[in-house]
């Protein structure tokens, strides 16, 4: 049990990280794609500012999601040899059609664009970043497919001890990716536009380079209120989705363990999965049936109920997940996405005054916003992911056959403490380097000052 | 032509534009604290492989998805038996993808040092790996009749898959000097050169002993075809290597690409049918008929694929172009 436990530990953590990245890439890729259309429309210097600008900090995290990416795509080989058997002929097509369809254009246009500015036209230029913006999306629609058959199997037929894909159209079409894709693509642009409004609040506070960062915070400001109000819409007709399809993640979601007409909506609950009840809680009587049916009525179907349900259906076990984290991470979301919404619509009232520069209380609140959305994502990715347990399939496959039999503990453990370390070291070095772009500005000194040939290097100097 | 064959092949050629590719990347990172003798020169190097590693590095992405999908049983066996080889491989390409994009982003020495250093281990360590990885295939692993890997880490290092993984290297650091020859002007391109002419002899070595203990230790040479084209590899290396001494880079350059292809082409048709060989059972061996998808997920796959990858060979093609231009001083981004 241990292995199981460490691979868990192995997968929650490097997907995490990389989905702190993928975020900022979805969603900047297309405000530096926006900014450098504004620039071949225009031929207003300040966009290509702009453009190079925002695109700096979007290649660092874009190199750090592409490098942590490789062990996605491997991983579920490594510690997951029997889902890939048990799942590889409908979990391959959707990887490798990602690489297909969207890492090759991705990888190219990326070098194609940080190496074009001379050598393109500015048109060509700015396609190839929109090349990239849309390579990135494409991607993590692949992802999404992949993961909504994970929540939500559909097209396939169990037949050599496996799940065998028999309609690809099925799949494409789940209906549990057409829900969720909505939901990340708006949180990308939420990430990317918050990400772009901090930056920028920084510099107006101190005032410095105003007449690049008004105009940014602008671009941001329009692109986290837009998606910040999209995002709340798709997450709620998400949760009601969900409330259909897995209606053990709703229960586990709302710490709902007695089926209920009308159900309350707990704001807070001190939860004891032992006893299978919450020894404490603070509800909106009837809020929950308001979330899932729109009406002051309806009913809720409860854990234990679910439990007994799945019990009958697929036999003996435990089908609950851990009510706590995925209580509490989806509240913590939830939070997280009010205050992001708050506080771009604060921010849009005051700058639409012209008076957002003399509140600091305002700008300092949008800097401080800057881990909000990531918070917002892993969390929200929590819900989706411990919600699901114990299934790695739902309804197929559970996480404990799902693990490599032969690897054993001392393998995981080397490499759960080795891709920690190595996450750690370039997540600091990342880091790094963000705050110190990110204070300097797009203000850049003469190119190669600090490049002292040694003596004798007489060819360029 | 059966969907399983079909997909051998696709496996072949994708792993044949990974290494014709990846390798002279791997080749150019190895060499760039060797070859760089200042700040300059090593961005220069970094800089001829910038616009194009990552596209390069996909063909290894999608050889891994398109094994995923089309033979998940070989998936699944390979990366949880090679389990440690491969974490020291992933470990090696995340440094090396973030130490090309960083190293240039701060000016502290000590900063531009380190991640140098990891772009140098970062590609060495890949490029050994895979070398001992594909000779193990070939040579055969433990692996059960349940299709798992019941070896250790040090089950994979053997004379014979170590002097594959260094035969890798070698060639690789060959593939990747002349690249530099290419892209580079005056005094680097003349020590690239250089270095090619030194490291050939080595490499010309190694691949002799590749081929000898190919011989004794698999059953490569029982297939005529996969036989030839070895010979065919080493030949064609003999000729890159004439053509750098007489400095005719471009072709050079052509050749060693050649006989990376036929390397790879040589070991799979060795390998065929089978994708990994056991060492317990001939009988327990990975096939392209008992590690396969289904048939419908084998013609899906195959329409995507020859759907995107002329798309695919087209644009990265075209980068190519944008790029043909030898990298001087000026302009670097790296």
């Amino acid at each position: 049990m241990e292995e199981l436990l460490l691979a868990r530990w192995q997968f929650a953590i490097t997907s995490t990280y990389h989905f702190l990245l993928v975020p900022l890439t979805l969603g900047l890729s297309i405000l530096v794609a926006i900014m450098e259309t504004k620039y071949v429309r225009t031929g207003d210097a300040l966009y290509k500012k702009m453009a190079k600008f925002w695109g700096k900090l979007f290649l660092i995290n874009f190199s750090l999601g592409v490098a942590t990416g490789l062990v996605q795509e491997f991983q579920f080989g490594m510690n997951w040899s029997e889902y890939s058997r048990f799942m590889g002929d409908i979990f391959g097509v959707p990887l490798a059609l990602e690489a297909l369809t969207a890492f090759y254009l991705e990888s190219v246009f990326i070098g194609l664009w940080i190496f074009g500015w001379e050598r393109l036209s500015r048109k060509m230029h700015a396609v190839t970043i929109w090349v990239v913006a849309v390579g990135a999306n494409i991607s993590s629609l692949w992802i999404l497919i992949a993961n909504s058959f994970m929540q939500q199997p559909v097209g396939y037929i169990l037949r050599n001890d496996r799940a065998e894909l028999n309609d690809f159209t099925a799949v494409l079409t789940n209906s549990y990716v057409l829900n969720q894709y909505p939901h990340v693509l708006l949180a990308g642009l939420v990430t990317g536009g918050i990400f772009v409004m901090a930056i920028s609040a920084y510099h107006l506070l101190r005032g410095s380079q105003v007449d690049f960062f008004r105009p940014s915070f602008k671009y941001g400001l329009i692109c986290a209120l837009a998606a910040s109000l999209l995002v709340a819409g798709t997450g709620h007709r998400q949760a009601q989705f969900v409330a259909e399809a897995q209606p053990m993640k709703l229960a586990a979601m709302e710490a709902l363990w007695e089926t209920a007409n009308p159900a309350p909506f707990a704001l807070a609950a001190v939860i004891d999965q032992q006893k299978e009840t919450n020894s404490a809680e603070i509800g909106i009587p009837n809020g929950l049936s308001f979330l899932v049916y729109n009406s002051f009525s309806g009913e809720v179907k409860g854990i234990k109920e679910i439990q007994a349900q799945n019990v009958e259906r697929y036999g003996p076990g435990n089908y609950i997940p851990d009510v706590v984290p995925v209580f509490w991470s989806f509240r913590i979301m939830v939070v997280a996405g009010m205050w992001l919404l708050l506080i771009t619509m604060i921010s849009a009232y005051f700058l639409k005054k012209g008076r957002l520069e003399s509140y600091p209380l305002v700008l300092k609140a949008v800097l401080w916003s800057l881990p909000v959305p990531y918070i917002a994502n892993s969390t929200g990715w929590a819900v989706t992911e411990m919600g699901r347990q114990p299934w790695i399939v739902f309804g197929l496959q559970r996480v404990d056959q799902a693990v490599s039999p032969l690897v054993p503990a001392s393998a995981i453990w080397t490499s759960l403490i080795g891709f920690s370390v190595v996450y750690g070291i370039i997540a600091a070095a990342g880091i790094y380097l963000f705050a110190k772009f990110a204070r300097r500005g797009p203000e850049e000194k003469a190119p190669d000052a600090s490049v002292t040939p040694v003596k004798g290097a007489t060819l360029w100097n | 032509m059966e969907l399983n064959v079909v997909w051998f092949i696709l496996l072949t050629v994708l792993f044949a534009g990974f290494f014709l590719l990846e390798g002279f990347d791997y080749g150019v990172g190895i060499l760039v604290p060797f070859l760089g003798k200042n700040d300059l020169e090593r961005r220069i190097l970094i800089n001829t492989i910038g616009p194009v590693w990552e596209g390069n590095e996909v063909w290894m992405i999608t050889a891994g998805g398109a094994m995923f999908a089309a033979f998940p049983h070989v998936y699944a066996t390979l990366f949880s038996g090679f389990y440690l080889a491969l974490l020291m491989m992933l470990m090696a390409l995340i440094f090396r993808g973030v130490a090309v994009e960083f190293r240039s982003k701060d000016d502290h020495s000590v900063w531009r040092k380190t991640w140098d250093g990891l772009i140098c281990a970062g590609s060495l360590l890949p490029a050994l790996l895979w070398g001992v990885a594909v000779t193990n295939l070939i040579r055969g692993v433990p692996i059960n009749a349940q299709m798992q890997y019941t070896g250790t880490f040090f089950d994979l290092l053997s004379p014979y898959t170590l002097v594959g993984g260094l035969s890798f290297v070698l060639v690789f650091i060959f593939h990747g000097a002349l690249y530099i020859g290419l892209k580079t002007e005056k005094e680097i391109a003349a020590r690239a050169r250089q270095t090619a002419l030194r490291v050939g002899v080595a490499t010309a070595l190694a691949c002799l002993g590749l081929v000898g203990l190919t011989y004794t230790n698999t059953d490569l040479f029982g297939t005529s075809g996969a036989g030839g084209a070895l010979w065919l590899a080493v030949t064609a290396f003999v000729i890159s290597y004439l053509l750098v001494v007489r400095a005719r880079i471009g072709w050079a350059f052509a050749a060693s690409g050649m006989s990376i292809v036929l390397i790879t082409v040589s070991f799979f048709w060795g390998l065929f049918p089978r994708l990994i060989v056991s060492s317990l059972n001939p009988a327990w061996s990975l096939t392209v008929y008992n590690a396969s998808s289904s048939q419908y997920t084998l013609k899906l796959m195959t329409i995507a694929a020859a759907v995107f990858v002329p798309v695919i060979l087209i644009y990265q093609g075209w980068s190519y172009w944008v790029f043909r231009k030898r990298v001087t001083g000026k302009n670097l981004e790296y």
